[in-house]
């Protein structure tokens, strides 16, 4: 394994070198990055001309140029032996810093998103496998074809209208009239009646269930002017934290034994309980306190799974931690909701924001910094994982497809073994394997930014720092800016490979 | 199983018509008899054939193309004097229902802010997006096939100069090196900016062939041609390629998918087509800003990639199921 390793690190090294090369090469072939100047009338014309030349070294030929800016880089990669430089742009800016800047934003804005598709493709990936040929099935492979099809920018763009504009005009006077609540109550009947299949009582039954809960919910929100100030409230909490309880067992143990129930019950209880307990701590927190309180959850979380959790200790730990931290997020989401109607009042009403990652010198509590960061976060999380859950669902689907017809789990089948256990223990596992791969590439592909979400929504990140560069016929930008990109598809191709190796030992052996 | 329109082998014994009832007979059929009818019954792929030959006939024969005039009687660069607003004139709703009755009208997609007509520019931009999608599936798809397959065939020092070329052009994200290139190319015409493109998107396509190679090499009739002598060419080409023509056909056809939003996103950005000439891209990224005012400058362009789009993925989906051959059951 370690030869494996070190092997596969090597020859990803001088890959990494050969790309910055033809990279370079490409780049300084893109456009002249003189010729601004030559079309201008500025009187110290040839002064200005020189300068640049002698700013990106202009005079030496492009493949000898590379390696002046390769000795600058390197010392980006062992950073005790050189300096670090990247060169410099073409109004003289250090590329090395412009990088830090962007990079952060674009981290902001894309970590959420990628986490989200990936959690969201591979569970309605592996739903679909399960329900193969059903309603559920097709719609969704529709949709997943739909959303492969989409442009992103367009996507973009009918979301700032609709997501952001027209959203934010209807939150001045927000009722839903009455039509509309019975609209939406059949699209949400139909929608629950596709998931959940059955025979014709069992689909009618959930036809009209999901009508009257949706259409009523809605009808309500509106006639206690829910819109205009939201919040969870204690009730939602208390009954969403006992479900999340109960899924959480679901999944790590099944109700054979109750141990683990309990243990993730009792972890509701105490998210419940610290609803009120850390009212005053909760007020206007630190971002430290908050990730204090993380690490005091799973602490608890670990205490309750083994104290209660019997035989099954490790499964209740597990469900415990997860409810807990399900819980916590819950209560952070009620706290965020709660600075919505100061929030509101001073950005006048826009709330959702469709250009920038803040709102400029917006200064507030923590918890009016965080809606402002969300509210922004908002509608361009929602266009990336529209589009990269199109491709999570179509590979979780037939990666465990695939898998559900292979021998051992017919053998797991036939012994009697129940259903959640072949699914999680046996299925997913193994269908989890080439998954990772897709995984690596997002990840990857994800740091070099999202070019076009970031110039549609306005972000100044990494994807934004590349095209206006390459606009601007900026080589030293663009190269940079390469750099993270061709290190992180190579590093996270490496680590692929070598998480396959681990993960199916049949790679190492061959 | 059993199809009037296939020939049947002569008369049919009455143990044979017996399981002929019971759907047990199995039909000879050559391999790409079995592909072309599981291809026609998938009906998804077939609607998206269909779909995207009348688009491409739409926007070929309205405004003609390379001195061939249409039926529309006009241009997308011509200025006019803006009517109404520049609002589209369409209609689809019948006078029946309350509308305005089923006609087109002077401007059925409207006009542009200086009165050019919507409707051709938005077939320049269907002819313009095809054609680049084209080229650009067609040139990845070539030199895929020819490095995957040498490499695959060859082995040895080869393969690993091949194979070590196509990890470093990975290594560059796509976009970014389209968009590269199409800052340099973008204004020397749309065939040039597709073939610079399709030089960079064949290193998936070469992989996948070069894995299908070496399992194809050991086989015994790729041995039994070797030695006979059979040069290393008529080998590739005669007896290992059409073995894996399914392989190369659906990635054929999805990276023509891909191709057609690449070439969107890029003349979104302003490295793809630029003025006087016009694609889909383009119009959506000139006329995102006028979205609330005139929107239906932004939603025929947008309609238009992704029923492209949609076709082309519904057909690579159907290929994709026609050419596996652990599918033997026919969807219907």
């Amino acid at each position: 394994m370690l030869v494996f390793i070190v092997r596969r690190v090597i020859v990803s090294f001088f890959i990494l070198l050969a790309a910055t090369f033809v990279m370079y090469l490409l780049t300084a072939n893109a456009g002249n990055p003189l010729g601004d100047l030559q079309e201008s009338r500025a009187p110290n014309r040839e002064a200005l001309i020189e300068a640049r030349i002698r700013l990106l070294n202009l005079d030496t030929p492009a493949p000898l140029r590379y390696f002046i800016w390769l000795k600058g880089a390197a010392g980006c990669l062992a950073p005790f032996v050189f300096e670090c430089d990247l060169g410099q742009s073409v109004q003289g800016q250090d590329v090395s810093a412009l990088l830090g800047v962007a990079f952060t934003q674009t981290l902001q804005l894309v970590i959420a998103a990628t986490v989200l598709a990936m959690i969201l493709g591979i569970t309605v990936g592996i739903v679909t496998a399960l329900r193969q040929y059903s309603g559920l099935d097709y719609t969704v492979t529709f949709s997943a074809f739909l959303f492969f099809s989409l442009p992103i920018f367009w996507v973009a763009v009918l979301l700032k209208e609709y997501g952001a504009i027209r959203f934010n005009d209807w939150l001045g006077d927000p009722t839903v009239p009455i039509g509309v609540a019975v609209v939406l109550g059949v699209v949400s009947g139909l929608f629950w009646m596709i998931v959940i299949s059955g025979d014709r009582t069992r689909r009618l039954t959930t036809f009209a269930a999901a009508f009257v809960a949706s259409a009523g919910a809605l009808w309500l929100l509106s006639e206690t002017q829910w819109f205009a100030d939201p919040g969870l409230g204690v009730v939602v909490i208390a009954v969403t934290a006992v479900g999340l309880a109960f899924l959480t067992t679901a999944l790590v143990a099944g109700f054979t034994y109750r141990n683990v129930l309990y243990a993730a019950l009792a972890s509701a209880g105490v998210g419940i309980v610290c609803h009120f307990a850390l009212d005053s701590v909760l007020d206007d927190p630190s971002a430290m306190i908050i990730v204090l309180l993380a690490l005091v959850t799973v602490a608890v979380g670990v205490g309750l799974g083994y104290a209660l959790g019997g035989l099954q200790r490790r499964q209740a730990i597990q469900a415990a931690v997860l409810t807990g931290l399900g819980t916590g997020a819950l209560l952070f989401l009620d706290r965020l909701l709660g600075a919505w109607d100061t929030y509101s009042d001073r950005v006048s009403g826009r709330v959702i924001a469709t250009i920038g990652a803040r709102t400029p010198n917006f200064q507030g509590t923590f918890w009016e910094e965080g809606l402002d960061r969300a509210t922004h976060l908002i509608l361009p999380t929602i266009a990336i994982v529209l589009i990269s859950f199109a491709t999570y669902t179509r590979y979780t689907r037939s990666s465990m497809l695939e898998v559900l017809n292979q021998d051992y789990v017919r053998t797991a089948r036939s012994k009697g073994l129940a259903e959640r256990g072949v699914v999680v223990k046996h299925a997913f596992r193994n269908a989890m394997i080439p998954i990772t791969t897709l995984m690596a590439f997002d990840f990857a592909g994800v740091l070099s930014g999202a070019v076009i979400t970031e110039n549609v929504f306005g972000w100044t990140g990494l994807g934004k720092l590349f095209t206006d560069a390459l606009t601007r016929v900026d080589p030293n930008p663009v190269m940079g800016f390469f750099l993270i990109a061709g290190a992180a598809a190579v590093v996270f191709n490496m680590l692929a490979d070598i998480a396959y190796a681990f993960l199916d030992p049949r790679i190492r052996l061959s | 199983m059993s199809d009037p329109t296939t020939p049947g082998p002569g008369p049919v014994p009455a143990a044979a018509a017996a399981a002929d009832v019971q759907g047990m007979t199995v039909v000879a059929r050559t391999q790409a008899q079995m592909v072309r009818r599981r291809f026609f019954r998938h009906r998804a792929a077939m609607g998206g054939l269909i779909a995207l030959l009348l688009i491409v006939l739409l926007a070929f024969s309205s405004i003609g193309f390379a001195n061939v005039p249409g039926w529309w009687d006009k241009d997308y660069w011509s200025i006019a004097t803006v009517e109404n607003g520049g609002r589209p004139t369409l209609s689809v709703i019948p006078t029946w229902l309350g509308g305005s009755g089923v006609h087109l009208g002077e401007h059925p997609f409207g006009q542009d802010n200086v009165g050019k007509d919507y409707f051709a520019l938005t077939m320049r931009g269907v002819q313009q997006s095809i054609t680049i999608a084209f080229i650009v599936g067609i040139v990845g798809t070539v030199i895929g096939t020819l490095v995957g397959a040498t490499a695959g065939y060859f082995r040895g020092r080869v393969e690993a100069v091949l194979m070590r070329f196509t990890d470093v052009m990975i290594t560059i994200p796509l976009l970014v090196v389209a968009a590269v290139l199409g800052r340099r190319y973008g204004d020397s015409g749309i065939v040039v900016l597709g073939l610079v493109i399709g030089l960079v998107t064949w290193t998936n396509l070469a992989r996948l062939v070069r894995g299908e190679f070496l399992a194809l090499r050991e086989k015994e009739f790729v041995e039994a041609a070797r030695a006979a002598g059979t040069s290393a060419r008529r080998i590739i080409v005669k007896h290992m390629l059409p073995n894996i023509i399914g392989v190369i056909i659906v990635s054929a056809t999805l990276a023509v998918a891909a191709a057609i939003l690449l070439e969107a996103a890029l003349s979104f950005l302003g490295f793809g087509v630029r003025d006087p000439d016009t694609s889909l891209g383009r119009l959506i990224s000139l006329y995102q800003s006028a979205f609330s005012t005139r929107p239906w400058l932004f939603w025929f362009p947008g309609v238009f990639i992704i029923a492209i789009a949609l076709s082309v993925n519904f057909i690579g989906d159907g290929l994709r199921d026609a050419f596996d051959p652990r599918q033997n059951r026919v969807r219907d």
